[in-house]
């Protein structure tokens, strides 16, 4: 797998379409990001993949638009699974980064990634490694949807109760790209006090992921607390596709969901 | 192009949490917590989610400082350790070893524990050993 996306990747770079490919790196005995700029040259290059499928993901879009920035005229491959191109597709939409900039080498992941993920979609619309994996429903959300209302607000207090307040559900999220944060905001969070207002404080988060949040787990897998972050929005995706039709990286459009007045603005 | 992933140690504990700081032509920009460290597993805490930011404060110290006529004012390393070598030793031959006490860091290396430990010891004569990380 990893030597067909080598070869991809090497292409591109001999072909003159990028000139710079993020991705994933071995080195010093840890995965982490790196930007990859000679295609003669990509030791280390892996797929996150070190003791089970996908355990060492990254934000890459996140840190894309970061190099896009500093750098406008190149143009810069990405290693994308089905979540990433969700992003991509968003963040294209929502002008963060240039469709004419970017070229996603996609990977398919494997069923037992799939399964954990709960993903609706395991693979990119295009790959170059992997074998599409079958989908799989949010069973997550339905086991807390089978709780009584009661029940479920204590249970969702219970674990809004252990939050640290790192804000690393934040700062790992590939879609949170505002410059400036609700959750930031003095006038609107007392941003020095722990512990954080309960739920105030994670369902400003939750609502601000409305039409936004691409499914790719990052801010769960960043909780220190282990809060089912990911559940949540889940839930969340589920309400706006309900309301809107609009699931993020899914739907034809990409604009945001919140900007179009369809029906649901007649509630 | 110039940007750079760089692993390292968050140095605002003890902890040692891995991360990644993000290097954009020279300036760190970011920090990622690192996935495979086995201590922290991608997750950090608040602190360490900011450490970047005080990388290029113009707040830090560059230099020794030393108070002359009750302002600080800059001197040379050689100075500076002259001073503190000569006072240190007025004071403890003034007051005895334990007059002296060595307050060191959870935020250095073993390494330099050990040696803070060490000219306590062997250099001063004092037991007189402790740490921030005494909370």
């Amino acid at each position: 797998m990893i030597d067909k996306i080598k070869m991809e990747v090497r292409q591109l770079f001999d072909s003159g379409k990028i000139e710079g490919f993020l991705g994933l790196r071995e080195f010093n005995g840890h995965v982490g990001p790196h930007l990859f700029t000679d295609g003669a040259d990509l030791e280390g290059l892996v797929l996150g993949d070190r003791k089970a499928p996908g355990d060492s993901r990254y934000p890459l879009n996140k840190l894309l638009i970061t190099i896009a920035r500093q750098y406008p005229n190149e143009t810069f491959g990405v290693l994308s699974r089905g979540c990433d191109e969700r992003g991509l597709k968003m963040l294209f939409g929502s002008n963060q980064l240039d469709p004419e900039k970017v070229v996603s080498v996609g990977i398919a992941c494997p069923q037992e990634l799939a399964d954990a993920c709960e993903c609706m979609k395991p693979f990119p619309d295009s790959y170059v490694a992997g074998q599409p994996a079958e989908a799989r429903e949010f069973e997550s959300v339905a086991r807390i949807d089978a709780i009584g209302l009661d029940e479920r607000f204590k249970s969702w207090l219970g674990e809004f109760a252990k939050c640290v307040k790192c804000y690393g559900c934040r700062d790992i999220c590939p879609m949170c790209y505002c410059p400036e944060c609700t959750l930031g905001g003095r006038n609107l969070i007392d941003v020095g006090s722990l512990p954080p207002e309960s739920p105030v404080f994670h369902l400003t988060r939750a609502l601000h992921m409305a039409g936004r949040c691409i499914d790719c787990g990052l801010c769960s897998q960043a909780c220190p607390a282990d809060i089912p972050l990911r559940t949540l929005y889940k839930k969340m995706a589920d309400i706006v596709d309900e309301e809107y039709q609009f699931r993020p990286g899914f739907s034809d459009t990409t604009k945001p969901c919140l900007n179009i007045l369809g029906e649901a603005s007649k509630h | 192009m110039d940007y750079r992933t760089v692993l390292t140690t968050c140095t605002y504990c003890g902890c040692g949490c891995g991360l990644y700081l993000e290097v954009l032509e020279g300036r760190v920009v970011g920090t990622i917590p690192c996935k495979t460290s086995p201590l922290n597993e991608g997750k950090l805490c608040v602190k360490g989610w900011n450490i970047h930011e005080f990388v290029h404060s113009p707040k830090r110290l560059t230099q020794p400082l030393m108070r002359k006529n009750g302002a600080l004012a800059p001197v040379s390393w050689d100075e500076a350790l002259d001073f503190t070598a000569t006072r240190l030793r007025e004071i403890r031959d003034a007051n005895g070893s334990d007059s002296v006490a060595f307050l060191t860091s959870a935020k250095v290396t073993n390494e330099e524990n050990y040696l803070v430990q060490k000219f306590a010891r062997a250099a001063v004569g004092t037991n007189n050993v402790d740490h921030c990380a005494r909370l």
